[in-house]
């Protein structure tokens, strides 16, 4: 028996899309098989059809050389298939060993025997060194410990094939390394493990074989020991990727935003934010590195005047606008890409001219005396598309919804850089995009950079930084661990700040 | 051009929901023994057989179109207004209270009575509002609390202070320069119930599309509406919006007590919550939430409790088949899902081929109506 | 005097109680899966004319049995009524709140034209109410024995069985846990295996024959007729369910308040120590509280995370 799974011209298809097209897909038993596509290429989806969350329209699964139906997770979980999702599916009131053992519950007496199941549990947790406590509430633990939850629900119900669903995202380097550990445990176990991912240097770590998918096809399974990171690239894009960004020096001039000693409570009412100071000059972009979840919501929320402020100040151009609303700081000159475009970019229900005036509707010309122009609006929406490059079926008439992510990204950035500001807060502004957008969102940010505008670039992804910013801010648990150089720095270093390593040079 | 298949839709998704609802009504009528089309032929020939009658639907209609317009209003800032009940009774003590108390000319009178029930209606709706701005409390809740503590207060305050003569259960009469009926109406409409409540509910009718179509207010309600953080990240006053969305949405349903208890009826009854509150969510969803929809909606709900009295008492027919008709229309509006989706199925292809024959041929745009 | 006034009183509150606790009971359920259930005062409504119309039916064949063929005939068939919430929440997504809506006008119309069709006027009287009775032994322990133990009703054990029962159910069984887990995080609850869709209806299923055994209860140990409405009591019954923060217990205590608020009110007008407390705050009195309750709670709410969220498999 060569292989554990084989997926054979799978397809799948939704209302107006082939998510897979006839894909073919093997996994050999005891090895690490990355999945590598573009975000929206089918990875998941493929997944999704293996763990039975969705049934193929067309194709075959063989398991361990025998052919399968795998039309519910329950039937997954009872051929040894288990899948750490991307959102963890985790019920936040109840204890470690309720969501372990949820759907397979042991009884004793008409009742669940949580009791037994906490021991086997804790046995398992102990063999592959994962260290969590079956008693802890989610709600009570951490990110990374909550992923170990995860994998714990999959060992319990004696998975075989282990599948990750990017499972990095959410962690600091350091844990990435620890994962990456518990992944070989798991191997040397006989376990076999499905990665899916976008990023080339876990690939290159960690797996033995990658198969690459690209709008829905499978592009070609490699050795990973026969690559490299530009190959993988290539064979994900399907053109070369330049992996340097084109960029000028950058000329920094006068301060546009300082904040000074900032203190934010966060949303469990702790400190989100811990006596945090930051300078952005224009014609700079400062980026800033941290895990998610480390305050940099608050970060935003405070700058922008979405949550108050507990202490210290937030200067726009010199002035104090700590005690601002968010308009009066927008007309000040601050603009925001937001990391959810679909939560705080745009309306969705709304048109893409309706959307272009979100912030600008109640002034003069757009508006006058309280009665929207269309007539001006429509033109100057036009205009911003034309500018921006937004393709719609529709033109400006089209619903924000019906635009694709990239497109929905370009109407948001058309909008912000359309005002005209002096600071452009960028979070995560290329989320979900494909490498085509991506580019094109990080021209536009240097763009404006070399305008002289001040550019605040908040990432989750790492490279992203690395790539676009003067100088970098790295933030952990609330605090400013440090300022470096971009010029100066690297990953190792960046990383290490991350986890709270604290480094003397602030520039 | 989204936009005209969008109406269309709705429009088809009314319409079902009417057809299975009178179906629903058939098919009770035919079980307890009864002849349908003998039934509806009746129940139709009540609500227009003659000017009188004509007149009579419209009254009874306008307390809905106040109340749908309501529901509607709210649901475009994303708001479930369920207490129009509780805030028409407000506005009816109001109006009640005024006219019975004070003895001005009727033109000063009725303006006092109509700024006064809008007021009450507006502050109990308000109340709700400012507690989903503040807490976060959902205002469904809020409402159905609002409603009953409304029904109760009433239910405490006619008997008390303003008992009519007979009975312990309802308000005295209200003099006639307090009454929305004027005689050169009720004898135009040979002396039927219409008053001016329906003209004021046409003034309010074209106020409110006007408000949500050409203004920022509008425009900013609707932003609320649909996405409350985005509308927030964007420097929009989500708080205050819910709050005035609430209070506008509580002034029409207000306004509306005033006229069912001063125009159409002529005291207030206790222990009553009016149905014409929650008919009003059917007003609104079978309206699509756009006023001249709820204006026309109203007029048939109106035209069903208005014909049923006269088909109860020419067939064996119970009159609550009116009401039973209208459930069923909310239950069927509210999974409108399965009518689309049979829809979408039907006429997919169709529906392509329009929105292709659209794309080529450029659309000038004039005014944001075009939507 | 006080002793004597509690004494009195402490029956019909109980009395007015146990309809409330059943029908809040079974709210907890639904929303507990994850569907609002605003339908209560509806369900409620069905369950009173089933109840009345069913022993009016068979009283004469069965004078003693009729109660309880009335009170489960009411519980199966608005059960029953109920799929027409549960159809409409969880198979086609729609809105809850709205669905609620229609359940209850549905009643309300459907009800009084069947109760017009059967008997031409609109009400439906029974002639045996449920019999009270004296518990041998405990009735003897002083205070508590005539408080709780004395002319008491056996439907009023019945439902305290039942809510001790749903609280195991709730937290102890498999059933439960899965329950819950649709309630707070339906994804889970899915890719765990846990089949979403069939534990809303079993939920809104349970809702419907506590809400109609709720009604008939109310039917047979205070009414006595069916009149075409449930005066609010549904609704009485939601605000404890939300007063109650969700929880058996809570639930407990929220419906005897607001049935002892509601019994002051209702003879205070013969009880002259109480008529200077006026009905108006009384009977106000269950809603205001549960405002008052909604915005203290508003930092850390108890309402499942997922309610009112229609369960779509597509959407992750």
């Amino acid at each position: 028996m060569k292989y554990i799974v084989e997926m054979e011209n799978i397809r799948k298809s939704f209302p107006g899309v082939v998510a897979c097209d006839e894909i073919n897909f093997q996994v050999r038993k005891g090895e690490i098989h990355a999945l590598l596509g573009e975000n929206g290429a089918g990875k998941s989806t493929l997944m999704n059809v293996l763990f039975g969350l969705y049934q193929q329209d067309r194709g075959e699964i063989y398991l361990r050389g025998e052919k399968v139906n795998i039309t519910n997770p329950n039937i997954a979980n009872d051929l040894g298939i288990g899948m750490v999702h991307q959102h963890f599916k985790l019920v936040h009131n109840f204890t470690v060993t309720e969501n372990i053992i949820l759907g397979i519950e042991p009884v004793k007496a008409l009742m669940v025997d949580t009791r037994s199941a906490s021991s086997r549990i804790r046995e398992i947790s102990e063999r592959y060194g994962l260290n969590v406590d079956p008693e802890a509430k989610i709600e009570d633990v951490s990110v990374g410990m909550q992923q170990r939850v995860e994998i714990l629900k999959m060992l319990y119900r004696d998975a075989e094939i282990l599948i990750f669903d990017e499972p990095t995202a959410v962690l600091t380097p350091q844990e990435v390394t620890e994962l990456m550990k518990i992944m070989r445990g798991l191997i040397e176990e006989g376990k076999s493990i499905i990665l899916i991912t976008h990023k080339l240097k876990e690939i290159m770590a960690i797996a033995d074989r990658c198969t690459v998918i690209r709008w829905g096809k499978v592009v070609g399974t490699v050795n990973v020991s026969d690559t490299n990171e530009e190959k993988l690239a290539e064979m994900m894009v399907g053109r070369k990727v330049l992996f340097d960004i084109n960029k000028k020096e950058a000329n920094p001039r006068g301060e546009v935003l300082r904040i000074e000693s900032l203190s934010v409570l966060g949303s469990a009412g702790t400190h989100g934010l811990k006596n945090f100071s930051l300078r952005v000059k224009g014609g700079e972009i400062v980026g800033l590195a941290g895990v998610d979840g480390n305050g940099q919501a608050e970060l935003v929320e405070a700058i922008i005047g979405l949550r108050r402020t507990d202490s210290g100040k937030i200067y726009l151009h010199g002035t104090d606008v700590t005690r601002l609303t968010t308009r009066q700081r927008i007309n000040s000159g601050m603009a925001h890409i937001p990391d959810d475009r679909h939560k705080h970019g745009l309306i969705l229900d709304y048109t893409v001219l309706e959307n272009l005036i979100l912030k600008n509707y109640y002034l003069e010309p757009y508006s006058r005396r309280g009665l929207i122009n269309w007539d001006y609006v429509y033109t100057h929406a036009e205009q911003v598309i034309k500018d921006f490059d937004v393709r719609s079926g529709q033109g400006a008439e089209a619903s924000a919804r019906s635009l694709s992510g990239g497109n929905q990204q370009k109407a948001i950035v058309g909008r912000e850089i359309d005002g005209n500001p002096d600071l452009l807060l960028a979070v995560q502004p290329t989320r979900g995009l494909d490498v085509g957008a991506i580019e094109y969102i990080h021209r536009r940010l240097l763009e404006q950079r070399d305008q002289g505008k001040a550019v605040f670039l908040i990432s989750l992804e790492l490279d992203e930084i690395l790539d676009l910013s003067d100088r970098i801010a790295v933030i952990y648990n609330g605090e400013l661990v440090g300022v470096v150089n971009a010029a100066e720095t690297n990953e190792n270093e960046i990383g290490l700040m991350m986890a709270g390593g604290r480094r003397g040079a602030v520039a | 051009m989204k936009t005209k298949l969008r109406v269309k839709k709705d429009f088809l998704i009314s319409i079902s929901a009417i057809l299975l609802g009178l179906l629903a009504g058939a098919g009770l009528m035919a079980v307890t023994g009864n002849s349908p089309l003998e039934g509806f032929i009746y129940l139709f020939r009540g609500g227009t057989m003659n000017i009188e009658r004509i007149g009579n639907t419209l009254a009874t209609a306008t307390p809905l179109i106040f109340t749908g317009l309501s529901v509607a209003f709210a649901f475009k800032t994303g708001l479930f207004n369920i207490g129009a009940a509780g805030q028409m009774l407000i506005g009816g003590l109001c109006a009640t209270a005024i006219g019975l108390t004070f003895d001005w000319p009727k033109a000063i009178l009725l303006t006092v009575i109509a700024v006064a029930s809008l007021i009450g209606g507006a502050l109990w709706a308000a109340l709700p509002g400012l507690l989903k701005a503040r807490y976060n409390v959902h205002e469904v809740v809020a409402t159905i609390m609002m409603n009953w503590i409304a029904y109760w207060a009433i239910y405490y305050i006619i008997p008390q202070h303003f008992k009519g003569p007979f009975l312990e259960t309802e308000s005295q009469r209200i003099p006639e320069a307090a009454s929305l009926k004027v005689p050169w109406l009720t004898d135009l409409f040979s002396g039927s119930f219409i008053n001016l409540g329906f003209f004021l509910a046409i003034v309010f009718v074209v106020i409110i599309a006007f408000v949500l179509e050409k203004t920022t207010m509008g425009y900013e309600l609707k932003a609320v509406g649909y996405n409350r953080d985005a509308a927030e990240a964007a420097g929009i006053s989500v708080n205050r919006n819910i709050i005035l969305s609430m209070a506008i949405a509580g002034a029409l349903a207000g306004l509306g007590g005033a006229t069912f208890y001063i125009g159409f009826a002529s005291n207030m009854q206790i222990g009553v919550l009016p149905a014409q509150g929650f008919d009003g969510i059917a007003v609104a969803l079978l309206g699509a939430n756009a006023p001249w929809g709820v204006f026309t909606a109203a007029i048939f709900f109106g035209l069903l409790h208005n014909g049923k009295g006269f088909m109860s008492a020419m067939t064996a027919i119970p009159p609550e088949i009116a009401d039973t008709i209208i459930a069923t229309i909310i239950y069927f509006a509210a999974t409108s899902v399965l009518i689309e989706r049979n829809w979408d199925k039907l006429k997919k292809i169709n529906l392509e081929n329009i929105l292709r024959r659209k794309k080529r041929g450029k659309l000038a745009v004039k005014a944001g109506g075009e939507r | 005097m006080m002793v004597d006034l509690i004494y009195q009183l402490f029956p019909y509150a109980i009395a007015f109680t146990i309809p409330l606790l059943i029908t809040s009971l079974g709210g907890l359920f639904s929303e507990r899966s994850g569907v609002i259930n605003i339908g209560l005062e509806g369900l409620m409504l069905m369950g009173m004319f089933v109840g009345a119309f069913v022993i009016s039916s068979v009283e004469a064949l069965y004078p003693t049995a009729a109660v309880w063929i009335g009170l489960l005939a009411a519980a199966v068939i608005v059960a029953l009524f109920a799929l027409l919430h549960a159809f409409a929440c969880v198979t086609l997504n729609a809105n809850q709140v709205i669905s609620g809506i229609a359940i209850n006008m549905i009643a309300g119309a459907v009800t009084v034209y069947l109760a017009r069709f059967f008997t031409g006027s609109g009400n439906v009287q029974i002639i045996r109410g449920m019999p009270r009775i004296t518990i041998a032994y405990l009735s003897d322990i002083p205070i508590l024995g005539q408080l709780l133990f004395t002319h008491t009703y056996a439907s009023t054990w019945l439902i305290l069985l039942i809510l001790a029962l749903a609280t195991f159910l709730l937290y102890k069984t498999r059933f439960g846990l899965r329950l819950r887990a649709c309630g707070e995080q339906p994804h889970a609850a899915d890719s765990a295996g846990v089949n979403v869709y069939l534990m809303r209806y079993m939920a809104v299923l349970i809702s419907g024959a506590c809400a109609g055994l709720g009604g008939a209860t109310f039917i047979v140990t205070l009414s006595g007729e069916f009149n075409g409405t449930a005066a609010g009591l549904g609704f009485l019954a939601l605000a404890a369910l939300i007063f109650g923060q969700w929880k058996p217990w809570g639930i407990l205590g929220a419906t005897f308040f607001f049935g002892f608020a509601t019994t002051v009110a209702n003879v205070s007008q013969v009880i002259p120590v109480l008529a200077q407390i006026p009905g108006i705050y009384l009977k106000t009195f269950p809603y205001v509280v549960t405002l008052l309750a909604l915005i203290l709670s508003s930092k850390s709410s108890q309402a499942p995370k997922a309610i009112g969220e229609p369960y779509d498999k597509g959407k992750r």
